[in-house]
């Protein structure tokens, strides 16, 4: 596959529209449909195109595993830190009112950084099963 | 979607099993969106769609591409399969009917939500404030669910990979 011409070319195109587009998703979850979830397994499907057309080994360039096996620790703790977050000025865990200088400011940091959080955890998830399973020999 | 079930259920080429999924993901999300609920399309159409039809191709890649046929008639599991799927469009008779706005579940804390929910979150989209907000310990569950699972695929693998590293 990674020598048709065809899908080389219209892959190069495709996958920084489908990048911007999980940050699109992600950051303007908040206004639009969607959330960290959908952002997450978007830019995942971005990288796993790459990994199709180009090979496991550029794929891995771009986003080694080390990289990724961090990514899937890393959200959740991130959301784990954001409700810790919430004790430390004052309020109960995952409190978003105590984050911002108004309650709906805090609102908007808390969904924020959890959105991230979740975002972050569902791409390393999806690409290390993918990288995992695309890796063995039958 | 009906016919992608019942040729899914007929086929024994597992390649055309996995595109056919496939399919059936697209169609479930063209279903929720026709129901407003563009946050769950857009899961089912990246995931059931995209990455589980990925997924399902590589672990393809690795067996064989035609189902074994099964060595008896399943007489048993078809009988458990029709008996819970009975009970269960029984149970649906109970159910207030569609969008009807009376019922348990519009009355309960949905109001709340819809009415008070931009002032207090000041978000826009309340299935994103419901979510990560009013819901946010659910939110940190689901994350470690995920977690939890991509750790179970890396364990599993990796030591399948070991031990044939050692063989």
């Amino acid at each position: 596959m990674s020598n048709d011409l065809i899908l080389r070319v219209v892959a190069k195109i495709l996958i920084p529209f489908i990048l911007l587009f999980a940050l699109y998703v992600q950051f303007h979850g908040e206004y639009g449909p969607g959330g960290g979830f959908q952002a997450g397994v978007i830019a995942a499907a971005a990288v796993v195109l790459y990994a199709l057309i180009y090979g496991l080994d550029s794929a891995r360039k771009v986003a080694p595993d080390w990289l990724v096996e961090t990514m899937v620790a890393a959200g959740v703790l991130l959301y784990a830190l954001v409700g810790v977050a919430g004790i430390v000025f004052g309020g109960n865990y995952l409190d978003y009112f105590v984050l911002g200088t108004t309650p709906v400011d805090g609102q908007h940091r808390g969904i924020f950084w959890v959105e991230v959080g979740v975002g972050i955890t569902v791409s390393g998830v999806m690409l290390k099963v993918f990288y995992m399973f695309a890796d063995r020999q039958p | 979607m009906a016919i992608a079930v019942l040729v899914l259920a007929r086929t024994r080429n597992l390649f055309s099993v996995v595109v056919l999924a496939g399919i059936y993901s697209f169609l479930m999300g063209a279903v929720l969106v026709a129901l407003d609920a563009v946050d769950v399309a857009m899961t089912e159409a990246s995931v059931g769609a995209g990455v589980s039809t990925v997924l399902l191709l590589s672990a393809l890649a690795l067996c064989r591409s035609r189902e074994a046929r099964p060595g008896e008639r399943p007489w048993l599991p078809l009988a458990v399969a029709a008996t819970t799927g009975a009970m269960l469009v029984y149970g649906t008779l109970g159910l207030p009917p569609f969008s009807d706005p009376d019922a348990p579940i519009h009355t309960h804390v949905v109001p709340r939500y819809l009415q008070d929910g931009p002032q207090e979150a000041g978000v826009p989209n309340i299935v994103a404030a419901v979510l990560a907000s009013y819901r946010g310990y659910d939110t940190l569950g689901e994350t470690t669910v995920v977690f939890t699972a991509g750790v179970g695929v890396i364990v599993l693998l990796r030591r399948l990979r070991r031990a044939k590293d050692t063989a």
